[in-house]
Order: C-alpha cells, then structure tokens, then sequence
C-alpha cells in the first residue's frame, strides 16, 4: 500500500470513529471499514454487489443481577435487545455473546439470563465468559451452562458461511496489575486451529476483553494478545470481536479489524475519565442510545464482512 | 481512604457491663482485634494490622469488587455494593492482594 493510501486508510478509520452512533453501517472490505449511513445503506451495491446476508448478531455484557441507578432495569434493556433482533428482516444465523452475562455469577443471574436469551428467534447462541461470570469461588457457574462447546476449557472454534470464528476466554489468570490474559495453552490451541486454514478463510475472533490494548491504566487490553496477532496476520480478513468496555471503539490494522461492542446493561467512562471504569449513570432519555449490539453481514462475492452498530434507540 | 476500626456490639456490651464504657474511644490494645476497610474509587487501602486480627472489605462502589491473595490464600465471591468479605490475619508478614475483576486494583496487608 502507498504512503497515500494508507494515510487515506487511516483517515477513513479516523471518520469511522466519529460515526459510533447508531445507524451507521459499516462496510469491510479488503480490512478498510467504509462509512455508509444506514439511511442509504440500501443504495449500496449499485456497482453490482449486493448487501450482505446477516450472518450474526453480537450482545454482550447483558449484566443481569445489575439493578444500581446506571440501569435498574437491565431485564428490560435485554428484552428490548432481544425485540430488536428478532424485528430484523431476515433472522441472523447464529448469536454471539461476548461475556458479563451476569453481574455477579450468582446461579439465579444465569438461569434468569438464559431465560431471557431463549426469547431470540435465532437460536444457535455462542457464548464466551467475562470476568463478572467468573466471580463464583469455583469458578463453575458459567461451565456449568456453557462450558460445553469448549470441553470446559472456554475456548473453541466453529464455522459458519464459509467464516472461521474463533472463541476465546481471556477473563481467568488474572494477575495483580495486569491485563487479560490468554496463555500458553490456548495459544498454542489457536496455532493449531489455524493451521488448516487458508489464508483466504474469513477469520471472526472474539472474546470478552479487548484483544488489543485500549486503555492499560483500567486493565482494557490483553497482555498476551500480541502472539496472537502474530498468528492472524496472514489472513485476508479478520475482525475481531470484544465487549468490556460498554462502548464502541475501532480500529483497523493492515487486514485487521478490531471492534468492542456497546452493552445491553449501562454504559461506562471513556477511558481515563474518573477514577474507574465503572457504571455511568446517564439521563433516562440518553441511556438507550448508549446500549446496543452490533449486526454483522457477510457477502462472498466479493467476500467481506459488514458490521453495523444499532442502539436502542 | 478512611479506615475505620470498630469492635463488636457484643464487646461493647461487654465494655459497659463492666464499667468500662468510659475508656470509650478504646486503645488498640486487644488481642482479638477487627478492622473494617472500605474499597472506594477502585482501590483498596493499604493496612498495617496486627497478627489475629479480623480484615472486612466493604465494597462502597457500585461496581463489583473481589479480594483476592495473590498467593490464593483467600478469594472472595463477587462482593456487590455493601457486601463484606471479611479475613483473620493469624500471622505475621506481608500479604499482596488485588481484586479478579479489575486487576489493576492492587494493595498490600502487612501483618505485625
């Protein structure tokens, strides 16, 4: 890529940041996110290609069992979600839920969200846990529900649409001081995963904290993550997926494309602002602007991944 | 970050009962010693105790905090806002904890 190029590259993904609110599509192509306003997103495709098939829809940070004045009614929150996701046109493929899907890993939390999770039309759901899911002294609550697709381990890949996705847990190892944590186990699983895959396969990876590093100061990144990028770079397209932070943030990297998604549960700070990376208490009015999911369409020809951020409202 | 030292409602009885009461503020001179702490703003504050006393964590942040040995000495349950974890500190030396949830939230407990 020219010098031109990618200072225009960057500048687009620059403009792309000051699009975060709702309604606005995002277009992945060649790892270059596109601006479109959802308003004439449906103009799209006039040279010929067609707007994307929904291929998933990611939820994350649900927080059930959260009821402080951030959000006394995250019930309702992911029952609106839900609402809005199952409105869509054509139903996505699969869901993914990107972890905090209780506040406090208390059993009653899970059972009450699972209860709420299987109002989705979409059924098949992929689930990775954040550290609000881990908080139970031993740890099972989350495998015991969800443990299964990963043998208990929390990590996993399937596919889907010709897409490889990838699922990881970054939320358990925690060290004092530190940042998310992958390991050396699931590292060297990803390298063996990947390893049968061609460069060309569509790559989705996904997993509760943000796989690169946002903010160090409030733990928003993963320390071992760079060994994992390593192993990514090859590959012509791959988006990465998180939550954590209650709040869009992107970037994009060569053919890489990273992405947190806003919560279904109460926004937070932008990073550095106050003293923790806490609940924001926000007007009644502004706070269903601040929560929602993101939608992610896939076109195979040519093949790219198209994510849109919606709020709800 | 205030640290507040307290005895037991039951102690207290015990002081007045036997006419004590007057001592009140009370020295730091009992054995079977209980030490309140409040994490606030993420953070823990920093204790110097002494051996056999009793630590409670009160979470004063709407956050979810946890108490954590880094040698896995202890670990509390996801502590939401007003929950207590409490710790009896039999011996003498230097114990780091920090908090699962927000790892960056660290402080040391030095047991004398």
């Amino acid at each position: 890529m020219s010098d031109d190029k990618l200072l225009q590259s960057r500048r687009d993904a620059l403009k792309c940041m000051a699009y975060g609110g709702a309604g606005t599509l995002f277009v992945l192509a060649g790892g270059v996110f596109t601006p479109v306003n959802l308003a004439t997103a449906g103009e799209y495709g006039k040279d010929g290609t067609k707007p994307g098939k929904p291929l998933f829809v990611q939820i994350s940070d649900t927080h059930i069992g959260f009821n402080k004045e951030a959000n006394p009614d995250v019930d309702g929150s992911l029952t609106q979600t839900i609402a809005l996701v199952n409105r869509m046109a054509e139903q996505p493929a699969l869901i993914i839920h990107t972890g905090d899907i209780t506040h406090l890993s208390k059993p009653a939390e899970f059972d009450h969200a699972q209860q709420l999770l299987s109002g989705l039309r979409t059924t098949e759901l992929h689930t990775v846990p954040g550290e609000h899911d881990t908080t139970d002294p031993t740890v099972t609550e989350y495998f015991s529900r969800f443990g299964k697709a990963s043998n208990n381990k929390g990590y996993y890949s399937f596919d889907h649409a010709g897409v490889h996705f990838i699922a990881l847990i970054n939320v358990l190892e925690f060290k004092a001081g530190g940042l998310g944590t992958l390991g050396p186990d699931q590292l060297a699983w990803v390298a063996d995963d990947l390893k049968r895959r061609s460069s060309s396969t569509p790559i989705v990876v996904f997993a509760h904290m943000p796989l690169w590093t946002i903010y160090e100061p409030w733990g928003w990144g993963t320390g071992d993550a760079d060994q994992l990028m390593s192993q990514l770079r090859r590959f012509g397209s791959v988006t990465v997926l998180n939550g954590h932070i209650h709040q869009i943030v992107q970037k994009v990297e060569g053919n890489m494309t990273f992405h947190t998604a806003r919560s279904t549960s109460y926004p937070q700070p932008a990073p550095g602002d106050g003293s923790g990376p806490g609940p924001l208490k926000v007007a009644a009015d502004l706070l269903p602007k601040m929560l929602g999911i993101t939608s992610v369409s896939v076109q195979l020809h040519p093949r790219a991944l198209t994510l849109a951020d919606t709020a709800l409202a | 970050m205030k640290i507040e030292h307290f005895r037991t409602p039951l102690m207290l009885l015990g002081l007045a009962a036997l006419g004590f009461a007057a001592a009140w503020p009370p020295t730091t001179a009992w054995a079977a010693e209980q030490t309140q702490t409040l994490i606030r703003d993420f953070m823990f504050a920093p204790l110097t105790v002494k051996a056999g006393t009793t630590v409670t964590w009160v979470n004063a942040d709407d956050e979810p905090h946890t108490v954590v040995s880094d040698t896995g000495l202890f670990r509390s349950s996801g502590l939401d806002t007003n929950e207590k974890f409490s710790f009896t500190f039999d011996k003498p030396g230097t114990y780091h904890i920090h908090c699962s949830i927000h790892p960056r939230m660290i402080a040391t407990v030095v047991v004398e």
